[in-house]
């Protein structure tokens, strides 16, 4: 029988950057962040997967999420625990805004230090930023070896998990002493769906912020008695470290501009779908020798 | 001391041709700088590599030559460089995106505490004035990217922590031999000195390596797809007109998100880079991230039933409709036509 684990999974709630409607476009054709939905970062739901699939292997082991974000970002716990995570950690400061990724993994490996952790799984990347860079620095951070791109956890030894990765033409097994930290790539199996019995059981899980505000209601008043309910927030006091390196302090990288790009419109030549339109444009296309 | 280093990926021994799009681009910032062009290589049987890396301007090449460095595992990896990068104090440190620089990159930046650019679209030298504190800096790498937001460009420096690190992926960069190569002088890593038993925890099993099958990269006509095509079946009609036309496909991020296409073919800023004879997006909004990836195509024709979509504002060719009219009389006219 294998050993009981601790499992700690990264995740982000992160602006569905991949459905840019209409809607969420300003005037002056940048995306309004605040207008695009909030979702759990795809990846980190890949990397959610594989964490069940380890818990369940490993009997007696405990999966809870650590996310970083506004308190809004208890969300992505709940849908977590909805399928089958047994709590979460969320890291909400102000004293975070402005963080760089290496503030940003300065702050989770802090966190992480105190909850400590066996197998520390995250997705590979972020949709709203596609840096890869967070899974890496906080294994460093930690002094824990990586395994990234993983796509399954294929054997749990006494000491070391066999995983396989994905290359960029290929496959590779690796074999990674524990504690570890694994990021997870797209082409890992697909998280399951939420279970309608924990959404039953889990439906009240808040944090203390969330139990303030809704203070004389009675779902507050459940999630305060039970424990089991208790979504663990933490601010940047809570988790001891230097906060000289949160935040816009603790960034080495600043944003020195930012442009709007004007496009140098090249005056395009406007056609229709009419067939004259498009018969001219192929004979033109042969024509010069683009085509054929 | 205060040199350019450029990380060097070996890809089965032969070098990757980010790589050496990076050795041209760390060319022209080195005399800019008026400083040395370093290239690292860390890898297993390499003798002889510092001819090629020559040729693309390298004046110096370090080299661990060892077997715990090929195939590539992250932990020996960032300790010899680390060691490197302290004994040598480069100001700047480049690596390709590609899935190994992707993996230990970070790790480096984590370790020596300094910021990391990921995917950056341009490269330049210039000062910087500090907003808040008025210190003003001289020479600072400009680590210039799309930023998420719709058509925005930002420019990330790294004013006070050394070395300046970015990452750029395949194809973004021109490579160029240089006119005259220096010697390039091989210089030898003490690795045995920076790496520790503990960073051979991690083992490979084994691997297998596939023959990249999709090549978009070398194709001379690209026909690309995006969300605009509806539905993975609408996103057929890609693959019928490139296969008339002799192109490959690629597609928008959002199509590939989408299930249409697979990952291989992403153009943009997080996929390839391709500069195609003739470039047709089909359904595709052109947001910066994706234009970074395909806007020095010869020639470029949209296909959006939007007038006002961005990408045709780089288009030479912009053509209002529905692309499940339009394609197929492409299709049907190039028949005609070409016989
Ligand atoms: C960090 C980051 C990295 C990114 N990297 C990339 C990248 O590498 N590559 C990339 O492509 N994107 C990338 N993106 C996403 C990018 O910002 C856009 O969201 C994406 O390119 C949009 O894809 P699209 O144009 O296919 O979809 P949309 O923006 O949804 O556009 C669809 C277009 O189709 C048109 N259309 C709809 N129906 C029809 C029809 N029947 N006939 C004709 N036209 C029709 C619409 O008018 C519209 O213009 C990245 C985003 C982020 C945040």
């Amino acid at each position: 029988m294998n050993k009981a684990l601790k499992i700690v999974v990264l995740a982000k709630q992160v602006p569905d950057t991949r459905n840019v409607g209409k809607d969420a476009m300003t005037a002056e054709g940048t995306v309004n962040r605040a207008a695009l939905p909030a979702i759990f970062n795809p990846e980190d739901l890949n990397a959610l997967e594989l964490a069940l699939r380890l818990k369940e292997e490993c009997e007696g082991s405990t999966l809870h999420i650590l996310t970083m974000g506004p308190l809004r970002a208890a969300d992505i716990i709940r849908d977590a625990m909805y399928r089958g995570a047994d709590g979460g950690y969320l890291l909400s400061d102000r004293k975070f805004a402005g963080s760089d990724t290496l503030a940003t993994s300065y702050a989770l490996s802090s966190a992480l230090r105190q909850i400590g952790a066996d197998v520390i799984i995250a997705g590979r990347q972020a949709i709203d930023g596609d840096t890869a860079q967070v899974g890496p620095q906080v294994a460093e951070k930690l002094g824990l070896p990586q395994v990234t791109y993983a796509e399954q956890i294929e054997q749990v030894k006494e000491s070391t998990l066999v995983v396989r990765r994905r290359l960029e033409r290929g496959v590779e097994r690796v074999e990674c002493p524990i504690p570890a930290v694994i990021t997870v790539n797209s082409s890992a199996p697909e998280v399951r769906p939420q279970n309608a019995r924990l959404v039953m059981k889990y439906k009240y899980a808040m944090t203390k912020s969330e139990i303030a505000a809704a203070e004389d209601s009675l779902a507050a008043k459940m999630a305060s008695e039970r424990d089991y309910l208790n979504i663990v927030e933490l601010t940047a006091a809570d988790i001891v470290c230097d906060e000289q390196q949160l935040g816009l302090s603790g960034s080495p990288t600043k944003v020195k501009k930012i442009e709007n790009v004007v496009f140098q419109a090249k005056e395009a030549k406007r056609l229709t779908a009419s067939d004259e339109d498009i018969n001219g444009l192929m004979v033109e296309l042969i024509a010069s020798h683009t085509l054929g | 001391m205060n040199n350019i280093f450029v990380y060097i990926e070996l890809d089965e021994g032969v070098v990757a041709e980010v790589s050496l799009e990076l050795l041209t681009k760390g060319r022209e910032l080195a005399d800019k700088l008026g400083v040395k062009l370093e290239a690292v290589v860390l890898g297993h049987n390499v003798a002889g590599i510092n001819e090629e890396l020559a040729k693309y301007g390298a004046d110096t090449v370090w080299v661990a030559d060892n077997e715990i460095f090929a195939p590539f595992r992250t932990l020996p990896h960032t300790s010899a460089l680390c060691g490197l990068i302290k004994a040598e104090q480069p100001q700047i440190v480049l690596f390709g995106a590609t899935p190994v620089g992707r993996d230990f990159a970070p790790r480096v930046s984590s370790a020596l505490h300094s910021g990391l650019t990921a995917d950056c679209t341009q490269l330049e030298i210039g000062p910087h004035k500090d907003a808040k504190t008025g210190k003003e800096y001289e020479n600072l790498l400009y680590q210039i990217r799309p930023a998420f937001g719709g058509n925005i460009i930002a420019t990330i420096v790294n004013p006070d922590c050394r070395p300046q690190m970015a990452t750029v992926r395949e194809g973004v960069m021109r490579k160029e031999m240089v006119a005259a190569p220096a010697a390039a002088e091989v210089k030898a890593i003490a690795w045995q000195e920076y790496i520790s038993e503990a960073d051979l925890a991690v083992t490979i099993i084994d691997r297998h390596i596939e023959e990249r099958k999709i090549n978009i990269k070398g194709a001379s006509v690209i026909v690309a797809g995006g969300y605009g095509m509806g539905s993975k079946d609408g996103f057929k009609l890609c693959y019928d007109l490139a296969e008339v036309l002799g192109g490959e496909v690629g597609a928008s991020r959002a199509a590939v998100d989408a299930g249409f296409t697979e990952h291989e073919r992403q153009i943009g800023q997080t996929g390839v880079t391709v500069r195609p004879k003739l470039y047709i997006a089909c359904g595709i909004s052109g947001q910066i991230q994706h234009t970074a990836g395909m806007d020095e195509s010869s020639m470029i024709i949209s296909i959006n039933s939007d007038p006002e979509a961005p990408i045709n504002k780089i288009a030479d060719y912009a053509i209002t409709g529905k692309v499940e009219e339009i394609i197929p009389k492409m299709i049907k006219y190039y028949k005609q036509n070409s016989k």
